[in-house]
């Protein structure tokens, strides 16, 4: 059957997002504004996913994300290839497939793009996990660049004021920093903006998210997983205010047309850690085959979870507590209170854990979550077993089972 | 010797040494989770700091709270507590390292009643002024914490004669290890490894008297041949396994030094006088070896690494490292590189806790050893 032929179905059609074509083109743009930069002169700095970008955009360094790079290596199934380069040379097969993928693609330029440019700066703020400074540490030594670290202390139960003065300072660190290895002084009206435009971005992805409190969601958590890419690698743009207000807008509109993520939506999920990026159509067709729709997450809207903690009027003052108080850098109690506090927003019917070898302050603390989900709600929560990017660690038959008894037991709650 | 004999025999049982020292002497224990607890704070307050291992049981109870992917040492320990073992504890304190211990002291605070839990969340980066600062703030929290959950006052006095005793046993440390260095095989690892575990159980004090003991005796030790086989140095976390050494030195090799959690980065450097203590202590944690979950440039522990093995005159390197442990596993290919490019081989072991050093680990020891 050749193209031509091919039998077009207009409910399909329909359902399909149509601000995908213009997050594909924007994404493109900026990977190749980035791969230019010998035209253009701006310097690049690589950062970590929960890192503060907004004072590399006040300074016109282009933000570069191993950790976006990682979900492109995984969702474009290139993940077992370089983790197995990785531990040729000699990393352990049991640490963070991002870092793996991304240490190794490094040394060959491989990978869905050829490889990231080559990095001026490292930013590494280690709100997400302790990985990340290992990971960065690799990085500067292989490219002989400068390495800033934001250390941000955890709250297992709160974030006392020792811990905001050492990162309220190191704010100004990494100001400094900035401008000597820019060379120029930063704009700090231009900060204020842009840390106006983060909030703004931010907010609106909130908004973008809580369309799926409506029945039936109007997109599901499979979508967010690739919307989610501005929010984290563009915060601090007018890009992504414009992007998230046109893609509200849809949702809005299909919510007003009764077009539904998934036909005839039967179960209500919340899905817990990262996407298993090389096998998120595979699940997100076998969780719609049982009229079940990923409704929530709780790793998209964590770029949006310290909303409460930034300030407008004072960006640059509020960013040490907004980028320590993120969810993942806080205890597990916290994230429980969080979970719950989600089932009961998005009005879940089930839980769908992803322990996720590759990160463990993600995953160690899921078994207690799923038992306290379970005693508050009366939900159970499902546990699957696997990784983001490293598909050697999915067992595809058992998975399926495992879902395909959850959902028994779930339509028989219904 | 009588005074390793007694070593021994608390390493052996450190949960009975601690139980019977408490019916003794009516104190509190506080366990402790790695070697940036703060042992003077601990003890200025009265309390007997206890390093909590991981677990000679089998894991069962902690399986319903952490994942198989991680360490022998978090699960461990686990187990142990959900087991009742560790019910003579009166409150814990974990320092902030890598992601699993953090993870472990959330469980533990959620699922643990008896008993004080304190989080001691210092700086991740250690060589910054605000680092510093931070860490001092940070045990000086600790200080104040400490105070509340046993009930009284830690004085500057009680701080100032604490910090003396763990110099004293820091100095006896120290002397053994460089006795060790001179006259390979003067001290058997096995029995080294349980002074090291008797030093983080035991009451300092009685523990500061017979090191003293133990060094004089291995100063005044004439050694009659000469070593001649391999000088090695052992590089990695914690390692708990005294079989490891045995089988080390039935290869033909003898440990010289080490980078290891529960080893010399226990007892590097001393703690200077100074006006505010609180900051001397901190000062201390800020300048010695770091643990790999901290960072103090990025070939600090490569540097560090080769320097010791230079010092030493080592042959060789072996990496312990335990299975699952991230930081570890991220600085091997570049610590195994910076060696390499000093002539020195390595060879890298990865274990889990309960695991025996038999089998595996004695053949590549002993093709690693015979090595050209």
């Amino acid at each position: 059957m050749t193209e031509d032929q091919k039998v077009v179905d207009p409910e399909k059609e329909r359902r399909k997002i149509k601000c995908v074509k213009k997050m594909k083109d924007i994404m493109t743009t900026y990977y190749i504004e980035a791969k230019t930069t010998e035209q253009s002169g701006k310097k690049i700095a690589w950062i970590t996913s929960g890192g503060p970008v907004e004072p590399l955009i006040a300074m016109d360094v282009i933000p570069v994300y191993p950790e976006n790079h990682g979900a492109m290596i995984g969702a474009s199934k290139m993940g077992v290839d370089l983790c197995e380069k990785a531990e040729e040379m000699g990393y352990a097969s049991d640490l963070c497939s991002y870092a793996r993928a991304d240490i190794a693609c490094a040394t060959v330029n491989g990978g869905p793009i050829g490889g990231l440019p080559r990095p001026d700066m490292l930013v590494c703020c280690n709100n997400i996990c302790g990985t990340v400074l290992k990971w960065y540490e690799v990085q500067a030594r292989y490219f002989d660049v400068p390495l800033f670290i934001l250390d941000t202390p955890i709250s297992h139960t709160d974030f006392n004021d020792e811990a905001r003065r050492y990162v309220r300072r190191q704010f100004d660190e990494y100001i400094d920093f900035l401008e000597e290895h820019c060379g120029r002084k930063l704009d700090h009206d231009r900060l204020a903006e842009i840390g106006r435009l983060s909030i703004a971005g931010q907010k609106l992805w909130q908004a973008v998210l809580d369309t799926t409190r409506h029945k039936p969601a109007p997109m599901s958590a499979f979508d967010a997983f690739f919307h989610l890419a501005l929010i984290v690698t563009l915060r601090g743009t007018q890009t992504v205010v414009d992007y998230y207000t046109e893609l509200l807008a849809e949702m809005e509109n299909r919510i007003a047309q009764g077009i539904s993520a998934v036909p005839d939506e039967k179960i209500r999920l919340l899905w817990d850690n990262l996407p298993v990026w090389f096998r998120t159509k595979w699940l997100s067709e076998k969780f719609a085959s049982h009229g079940a729709c990923l409704v929530a997450d709780t790793y998209t809207s964590a770029w949006c979870s310290s909303l409460k903690y930034l300030d407008e009027n004072d960006f640059l003052g509020s960013m040490a507590e907004g980028y320590s108080r993120i969810y993942l850098n806080i205890g597990v109690d916290a994230m429980a209170a969080e979970v719950l506090r989600m089932i009961d927003h998005y009005d879940a019917d089930g839980l769908v854990m992803h322990s996720n070898r590759s990160c463990k302050p993600y995953s160690l603390g899921q078994y207690d979550i799923q038992k306290i989900v379970q005693a508050e709600k009366r939900i159970p929560a499902l546990m699957i077993e696997a990784d983001m990017t490293d598909a050697r660690n999915f067992a595809e038959s058992q998975i399926e089972t495992r879902i395909d008894a959850y959902m028994e037991v779930l339509k028989a709650k219904l | 010797m009588d005074s390793l004999n007694r070593f021994k025999a608390v390493a052996a049982d450190p949960a009975g040494y601690a139980q019977q020292w408490k019916k003794e002497k009516g104190g509190k224990v506080v366990g402790t989770f790695c070697s940036y607890a703060p042992e003077e704070v601990i003890l200025a307050s009265g309390a007997l700091g206890y390093r909590i291992f991981g677990t000679d049981l089998n894991i069962s109870r902690a399986d319903a709270h952490m994942q198989a992917y991680s360490c022998s040492l978090v699960r461990g320990a686990l187990e142990e507590v959900l087991a009742g073992q560790l019910d003579f504890l009166d409150g814990v304190v974990f320092p902030h390292t890598c992601d699993s211990i953090q993870r472990l002291s959330d469980i533990w605070r959620m699922n643990i009643k008896n008993g004080f839990h304190l989080d001691l969340v210092g700086p991740v980066k250690l060589n910054t002024d605000s680092a510093r600062e931070y860490m001092t703030a940070v045990m000086d929290k600790f200080r104040q914490e400490l105070e509340t959950s046993l009930g009284h006052k830690i004085s500057a006095a009680d701080i100032e004669s604490a910090v003396a005793v763990g110099n004293r046993i820091r100095n006896s440390m120290q002397r053994v290890y460089a006795a060790r260095m001179e006259k390979p095989g003067i001290l058997k690892g096995a029995d080294l490894h349980a002074m090291v575990k008797a030093a983080m159980v035991m009451d300092r004090t009685e523990f500061a008297v017979l090191a003293e003991d133990v060094a004089r005796h291995l100063e005044e030790m004439q050694i009659e041949d000469a070593f001649t086989g391999k000088r090695l140095v052992l590089s990695g976390g914690l390692c708990n396994m005294p079989d490891v050494y045995g089988t080390l030195e039935d290869s033909g090799g003898a440990i010289v030094a080490d980078d290891l959690c529960t080893g010399h980065r226990f007892f590097e450097g001393n703690i200077e006088q100074e006006a505010d203590m609180m900051a001397a202590i901190a000062n201390r944690y800020v300048n010695r070896n770091v643990c790999p979950a901290k960072h103090a440039g990025i070939k600090n522990r490569g540097e560090n690494l080769v320097r010791t093995a230079k010092a030493c005159e080592a042959d060789r390197v072996i990496f312990i490292y335990l299975k699952f442990c991230d930081p570890h596993g991220f600085d091997y290919p570049y610590l195994k590189q910076m060696l390499a490019d000093e002539n020195i081989p390595c060879l890298l072991y990865e274990m889990e806790e309960r695991d025996t050093a038999e089998g595996q680990f004695r053949t590549r020891c002993e093709a690693f050893l015979e090595m050209i």
